[in-house]
């Protein structure tokens, strides 16, 4: 009796907290991401106020909140929007994978790790963070714009890419080596090849299957098939987060729909305890040796994500500063390379790994919404201007393709 | 010339229309999976950034498609003949012994009985753009409606006076 009153104080002022430090953040325009990273580092052990009796609850809440952020983001996508996407866009999705990851993996064999661990840091430093580039775009006023297709699709590719990527890392990470692991991808390729097929073809018949009217009834069923779907994938070793995934993407029309609108509050609510949970697991006496690190891996990163953005725009006739913008808008890391860094966590892989990987999520997803904004600035227009003035006759209206 | 309406989906936002005028400005409409949509207008400068993006309720989204579906109406009209889908446009004189010279639109139920839509009424060479219910005929009208063939013929016959029921 005694520890569930423990229990309930501990989360209680913990969400409290959160709430609070969520809307200081708002204030100041920063992601709640790196705050709840922050929250964790100062609740977990050797932080200033470790936690005792909740953290069996948070850990099994992390869990539910990475099933969630995954479902969404199925949710968000059709079957169709991630096929036609693939088709237009494969190029700039194996450019954006060459440039960022191919760096994390080069740093982590600099450190000194195995490849299990370069394989992790590659994947770290990939994904862009799709939920604060979205928000970012909405808040500075570019959904409109031209060049914003074209980090969305970079951003879906990558998303897509996750449901390949997270299976092998499981795969890796539980120890039965790279055969073992390129298994589970052929698994993980068959499986979502046969989602996306049975999604195009049968999807109103999937999601007909469920509801819309009553909402109580559409939020267990759509929870109660994740979570299970979640928890098979786990089980054979494919990562539950991307069976979560697929389960976003089979459900369609007006179910997805209403799913996303129910699930969107316990999303919040289970994401806020996924990234607190994984600030409580790293010790923030671990942090200063790996900041220089990860400030150096975060810079290069950032860059390249940079070039990716450029070259990803100029394939499809953006102009100068329509380039600049896409390249700063994707320099964000968030929520996936903490997942992904969770599942090393939870492996007990290399102990610099959670330190410098909270490190750099911190450093970019703080600094990367800053620097989006770079291009709105006059002075940074006029720079643009001047430069485009000198290099070229001015360049003919961009015509539609 | 047609103008050209570029579509453009944004996975997980929902999807853009833009089009370039002949002034060489771009402008567009982001419609959110949501059902909020923004009118965005394009920098001169740099046509891949939006200068304004408006977020427009439905009902106002509504009335400022009417305003310019208006204007364009008049300006389509003498070009419009056939157009896609079986849908035709027709200009239909008031015959001098007309039922409904001196009565109002509404009292024909044209819309109602025929599906086809009056959209105009041309009268000593002025055009009287998307007439309301209350609108009255005078003798020597011109009646321009769209409509099916048949829902065309049927507003002849109504304003001829000629139908049964």
């Amino acid at each position: 009796m005694h520890e569930t009153t423990i229990l309930l104080i501990e989360v209680g002022a913990l969400l409290f907290a959160l709430g609070m430090l969520g809307r200081l953040g708002r204030r100041f325009g920063l992601s709640p991401i790196p705050l709840y990273l922050l929250a964790g580092l100062a609740f977990g052990h050797g932080g200033l106020l470790p936690l005792s009796a909740s953290e069996e609850f948070i850990e099994v809440g992390a869990e539910i909140g990475v099933i969630l952020l995954l479902v969404m983001l199925g949710l968000e996508y059709s079957a169709t929007e991630l096929v036609g996407n693939l088709r237009a866009s494969a190029s700039s999705g194996v450019l954006d994978m060459l440039l960022n990851a191919l760096p994390g993996a080069g740093f982590a064999f600099l450190l000194g790790w195995g490849w299990e661990a370069a394989l992790v840091l590659a994947g770290i430093t990939w994904v862009s963070s799709s939920g604060v580039i979205a928000k970012v775009l909405g808040d500075l006023g570019r959904l409109g714009n031209r060049e914003t297709p074209v980090i969305l699709s970079v951003l879906v590719i990558e998303d897509l890419a996750m449901a390949f990527y997270l299976p092998l890392v499981t795969a890796v990470l539980a120890g039965v080596g790279l055969v073992g692991g390129l298994e589970a991808l052929a698994v993980a390729v068959v499986t979502v090849i046969a989602v996306l097929v049975v999604a195009i073809r049968y999807g109103g018949a999937i999601s007909s299957f469920m509801s819309v009217r009553d909402p109580e009834a559409l939020l267990l069923s759509v929870l109660g098939l994740t979570l299970f779907v979640a928890g098979v994938a786990a089980e054979l070793n494919v990562s539950a987060a991307v069976g979560a995934f697929l389960v976003g993407i089979a459900l369609s029309g007006a179910v997805a729909h209403r799913a996303t609108e129910m699930l969107s509050p316990l999303r919040d609510l289970f994401a806020a305890v996924f990234f607190v949970f994984f600030g409580l697991s790293t010790n923030p006496a671990d942090m200063p040796p790996v900041l220089l690190p990860a400030l150096g891996l975060a810079v290069l990163t950032m860059l390249t994500k940079v070039a990716t953005g450029w070259v990803a725009a100029k394939r499809v006739g953006i102009a100068l500063p329509g380039r600049v913008r896409a390249g700063l808008a994707l320099m964000p890391r968030g929520e996936f390379s903490v997942v992904i860094a969770g599942l090393a966590v939870a492996s007990g892989l290399e102990p610099e790994l959670a330190p410098l990987a909270t490190a750099y999520v911190l450093i970019t997803v703080v600094s990367g919404p800053m620097l989006a904004r770079l291009p709105d600035y006059p002075w940074f227009k006029a720079f643009i201007r001047r430069r485009v003035a000198l290099s070229r006759p001015p360049a003919p209206l961009a015509a539609p393709e | 010339m047609r103008v050209r309406v570029e579509q453009t989906p944004l996975p997980g936002i929902g999807v853009r229309h833009d089009l370039i005028t002949s002034s060489g400005r771009t402008v567009g409409v982001v419609s959110h999976r949501n059902g909020r949509r923004d009118l965005v207008l394009y920098d001169v400068d740099d046509p891949d950034a939006c200068l304004a993006a408006i977020p427009l309720t439905d009902d106002e989204a509504e009335a400022l498609a009417d305003v310019l579906g208006a204007s364009l109406m008049l300006g389509q009209l003498a070009g419009l003949r056939q157009q896609a889908a079986g849908l035709l446009t027709e200009q239909i004189a008031l015959p001098a012994g007309s039922p409904f010279v001196g009565r109002r639109l509404g009292d024909t139920r044209a819309r109602t009985r025929t599906s086809a839509s009056i959209v105009a009424v041309l009268r000593d060479r002025e055009v009287i753009a998307s007439p309301g219910p209350s609108f009255a005929f005078e003798a020597n009208d011109v009646v321009v409606a769209v409509g099916t063939r048949e829902g065309l013929s049927g507003v002849t016959a109504i304003l001829a006076g000629e139908d049964d029921d």
